[in-house]
């Protein structure tokens, strides 16, 4: 339980600084400029020291996880993208991996009935995730409007698709609530599914509690109290030109969002979402199964002690000769 | 210790997944339970291949005689591991404990012991890795998921990890490709630092290095294991086969685990290399030094593994061979795929491996120089090279068992049911969450096929007997082939266990049954010295 | 084997990624804030200048009260709005916005513009005809 209350409890004080900091303390240079300056540094050159640091630790082994038929006789047919002999095949798995959630999608679930173990298809793990991860992107991206000057019609497209369904005023976005929706689930996930809450840290729920308050205040602040987007975008347009300057007149609950996202902005690169950018150095799943075609070269391969045929002979000597097996030394 | 002697029906009455501990993992301290951990490693065998710490000593008893100064030894390897192995470092960091992989594995599957998931198993050392490696369990400790290095846990590594077969199936359905495998391997590492491993793993690895094999077979051993062979051979086929031994100028060295030489159903499987290679005329030689195709040493540490390993490759300069073929086995397999050419190569002085009787070029092995049976074998039935009568083998409902070594570290899923096809007219495959790239481990892979850890085999074997089962009452199967030492000796044991009457083969033995051989005698057995379908009232 | 080629490729589309908004500004067209203007002969006819709500309630709540508008008239047929203040009007973007706001491209665009807004007023009404 404390495992999911110390986070909760660091969201919701995290809301308060903020709030407090604003109305209270007038700090909005501190809230609208610095942090986020911040903020976008630590992120930026976290994430690239993480990589880099990642990166400076070799691939000794090439140890990619197969899971489909190797390249062998001709004849007989390779799975090229379940088990990849050259690069560009190799490509297409993490193309499906990092796209796709290709591994999450076979996921099954595995069940005790009357004494005989049974499988399932169980998708929803995958489902959700999709959903989360592609509606954080999408909202993500949609963001640009508040930070270039000349949108691009890419983002209008975009716009255009996430308010297809044309409803309410503004129009409604399908990824707000679909962002909100997935963090609630896998926060569900969490908590109900027994096996699962057993192994979740305080790490599993903090960016959890910190998206869904990122896309409640987002919501609110469009649909709901209102802010003044026309200040706000010459706020975050300052951040861009290099020319901050906190233009009177915003909301605090815009303040509050920037420094959730701020927030989760400065946690990225400590903490377990830097799977976004380890997904793509995963020895398992973007090296070619070609370990019998290509050398692969260990850096740090050293000689070791062995016992050498000439040590061996000498020891079994007698009995080898006995045997009439051929011996080097007569 | 008192013989294990629960029921199936008991084992599987112990499991609910439902069910998890009312402490935190963290705070829920390891139960050495009888009959689930091997014995522990004995001085001698150490000392012979100059591990630290040489001394006998015992899971089971409290004091462990350990350095005085273990902990710095563990970080020391820690440290030297994280900048050696990008696997373990970005598998330190970037696990995000969706649980995927919980209900994956076999041991928690047959068990319901939530640190046998996965995911829980390897934070048993990541919260290690945390509060000494990262900023933010330094800081902030338990509530960033770090802990302490004491006694305890290093207790807990010890029987979790040597409760992990590295089968690679969690890495199979890990959205970021985790592969416990790599975890249990460095966890491994460090234990035999401080002299902590089992007599199961390190009796074979101590025989393997002077002997060259695990068995610790002497060179007029495996000559006379051979001959009592082809003594049944004769006696089956009416042909006298002659191989040859560490024979100099031969175009190929033939390399299989020494499993095959010793106990049944393996031996069968042996029967089969020497029929298949006499029928063909194959220019081959055994040899006694590099005796063994199996790495027990893997199941130690990486530098043991490479250091027997080495005999493969000298043995085949030294023999002036052109190419090596490898026999039926699991985790040997996933060496000789993925790092023996990485270790000893390059394997210059061999030949890109050509089938001297089809022509053949095995593209597929230009580097490493060495071919499995199966894809040999399979070449040979595709070229109508062999005379076949699968009618042999018809008493035989056959199922296939893939290893997980050579379905998830190789990919080798086709050429044995090639093959089976060809030469069993009876075959049918398990449900395929069961197999090939899904395939479940016997259980008592990773040195794991002790006899005092008994439980924990047939937990961890759950799986695989489930899927048997179904067959078995679905097709009426008999016979569960594989291509691996190990399985044939642990899947037969299983078997007994779950499912009584269902036997254990490895492929080459249903080969030699179909096999028909020039100038042999109407067969009225097969290789088991049973009558053939048909032969039985004879 | 490091790869540090494809590595540093990665961390190359990853910065091109998140340092977008920085340099596309930088090489794009100069941002100028909006001014909308109300500077119109209605408008400036006005005595009091005063909007149908007050400046605040407009600025953040416009899109609301057109919306109610559209659906207060086509769909209940109901034509009249009466403000906070008492006053009433008619529900008419024609007829009641645009006529002091009679300078779309210099009021409407200036915000919807630099917001990047397209709101689908036009689709139905006809866009009024602006002398240069």
């Amino acid at each position: 339980m404390m495992k999911m209350l110390v986070p909760l409890a660091a969201v919701i004080v995290l809301i308060i600084v903020s709030l407090a900091g604003v109305e209270a303390a007038g700090l909005e240079a501190v809230f609208g400029i610095v942090i986020p300056y911040l903020a976008f540094i630590i992120f930026v050159a976290g994430m690239i020291w993480r990589v880099i640091d990642w990166g400076k630790s070799p691939v000794p082994f090439r140890i990619p996880t197969t899971c489909g038929q190797q390249q062998s006789l001709p004849w007989i047919k390779q799975d090229k993208l379940e088990n990849p002999s050259t690069c560009t095949q190799t490509f297409a798995r993490m193309i499906l991996e990092v796209f796709f959630f290709r591994s999450l999608f076979r996921n099954l679930k595995t069940e005790l009935h009357d004494g005989k173990v049974v499988y399932g298809s169980d998708k929803w793990l995958w489902l959700f995730a999709i959903v989360f991860h592609y509606s954080f992107l999408v909202v993500f991206i949609r963001h640009i409007r508040f930070f270039v000057g000349d949108v691009p019609d890419v983002i209008h497209i975009l716009e255009a698709l996430d308010s297809f369904f044309q409803v309410g005023v503004p129009l409604v976005y399908i990824t707000g609530l679909t962002l909100t929706a997935g963090v609630l689930f896998l926060f569900l996930r969490r908590i109900v599914i027994p096996q699962v809450r057993y192994i979740s840290l305080p790490a599993d729920y903090f960016p959890l509690f910190l998206i869904f308050a990122i896309a409640i205040t987002g919501i609110l602040m469009r649909y709901f109290t209102k802010v003044d987007v026309v200040a706000v975008k010459n706020l975050t347009m300052g951040l861009v030109t290099l020319n901050p300057q906190i233009p009177q007149g915003i909301g605090s609950i815009f303040y509050v969002h920037l420094f959730l996202v701020c927030t989760l902005f400065i946690y990225f690169p400590f903490s377990k979402l830097v799977h976004m950018g380890g997904v793509f150095l995963s020895p398992t799943r973007n090296l070619a199964n070609n370990s019998r075609m290509e050398r692969h070269v260990n850096p740090w391969n050293y000689p070791v002690k062995v016992h050498s045929y000439e040590e061996y002979e000498h020891e079994f000597k007698d009995k080898m000769k006995k045997a009439g097996i051929p011996v080097e030394k007569e | 210790m008192a013989k294990f002697t629960k029921k199936p029906k008991d084992l599987i009455a112990d499991i609910d997944y439902s069910k998890t501990p009312s402490t935190d993992w963290m705070d829920t301290p390891v139960e050495f339970k009888e009959h689930t951990f091997c014995w522990g490693a004995k001085g001698k065998n150490l000392e012979i291949v100059g591990f630290p710490n040489a001394r006998d000593w015992s899971p089971a008893e409290e004091d462990w005689k350990l350095p005085h100064d273990w902990e710095n030894t563990v970080m020391d390897a820690i440290k030297d591991r994280l900048s050696k192995y990008r696997s373990f470092k970005l598998f330190m960091d970037i696990c995000v404990r969706c649980g995927a992989c919980a209900d994956k594995c076999h041991f928690y599957i047959g068990s319901g012991d939530p640190k046998n998931m996965p995911v829980l198993r390897a934070e048993l050392f990541r919260s290690i890795y945390r509060r000494y490696f990262t900023a933010p369990g330094r800081i902030f400790g338990r509530l960033a998921g770090a802990r302490e290095l004491t006694l305890q846990v290093l207790k807990e590594w010890w029987y979790y990890f040597y409760q992990c077969t590295e089968c690679r199936r969690c890495s199979v359905f890990c959205p970021y490709g985790i592969d416990t495998a790599e975890i249990t391997m460095m966890v491994r590492e460090f234990t035999n630092l401080l002299g902590l491993n089992t007599d199961w793993i390190s009796g074979p690895v101590a025989n393997c290095y002077i002997k060259g094999n695990h068995l610790g077979l002497e060179p007029h051993t495996i000559k006379s294991s051979i001959e009592f062979f082809l003594d049944d051979i004769e006696t089956i086929t009416g042909i006298r086969i002659e191989p040859s031994f560490n024979r100099k100028g031969a175009e190929i060295l033939f390399v299989t685990p020494s499993g095959d030489l010793f106990a049944d159903p393996g031996t069968y499987t042996c029967m089969g290399y020497l029929m298949l290679f006499h029928e063909l005329g194959l220019d081959y030689t055994w040899s006694t030094y590099a005796s063994e195709g199996g790495n027990f040493g893997f199941f130690t540490s990486n530098e043991m593994a490479k250091r027997l390993n080495y005999k493969i490759y000298a043995e085949a300069k030294r023999l002036g061979v052109k190419f090596i073929i490898g026999g039926e086995c699991g985790h040997m397999w996933r060496v000789i795929h993925q790092y023996m050419d990485t270790w000893n190569g390059p394997a210059d002085f061999l030949e890109v491996p050509k089938s001297p009787i089809t022509g053949t070029v095995f593209e597929n092995a230009k580097t490493t120089k060495m071919i499995h049976i199966t894809e040999f074998t399979a070449d040979l039935i595709r070229n109508n090279k062999l005379k076949l009568d699968p009618s042999r083998n018809d008493n035989l409902i056959v199922t296939y068992h893939d290893s997980c070594n050579t379905s998830r570290g190789m990919g080798l899923l086709e050429e044995p049911r090639y093959i089976i096809k060809n030469v069993c007219n009876h075959f049918y495959e398990m449900p395929e969450d069961t197999i090939r790239e899904k395939t479940f481990c016997c259980g008592s892979g990773t040195g794991l096929n002790a006899g005092e850890n008994m439980e924990l085999r047939m937990r961890g074997g759950l799986p695989r007997a489930m899927a048997v089962k179904y067959v078995k009452e679905k097709y009426g199967v008999n016979m569960l082939a594989n291509v691996c030492a190990i399985d044939r000796a642990t899947l037969s044991t299983l078997m007994d266990y779950y499912n009584p009457g269902v036997r254990v083969t490895g492929v080459h033995e249903l080969v030699a049954n179909a096999l028909v051989m020039k100038g042999e005698k109407p067969r009225e057995t097969n290789l088991r010295q049973e009558p053939l379908p048909g032969k039985e009232g004879a | 084997m490091y790869d540090s080629g494809k590595i540093i490729i990665g961390i190359g589309i990853f910065l091109l990624f998140v340092a977008f908004p920085f340099y596309y500004t930088a090489i794009g067209k100069p941002v100028v804030k909006p001014d909308p203007r109300i500077d119109t002969p209605a408008i400036q006819a006005m005595e009091k200048k005063q909007c149908v709500e007050s400046k605040n309630a407009m600025k953040t709540l416009h899109m609301q009260m057109l919306n109610d508008w559209r659906d207060a008239v086509v769909r209940d047929g109901q034509r009249f709005y009466v403000a906070t203040d008492g006053k009433t009007y008619n529900m008419s973007l024609q007829n009641t916005c645009m006529h002091c706001h009679s300078n779309k491209k210099k009021f409407c665009d200036e915000c919807h513009n630099y917001m990047a807004v397209k709101p689908y007023c036009w689709d139905c009404h006809i866009e009024p005809k602006e002398g240069a």
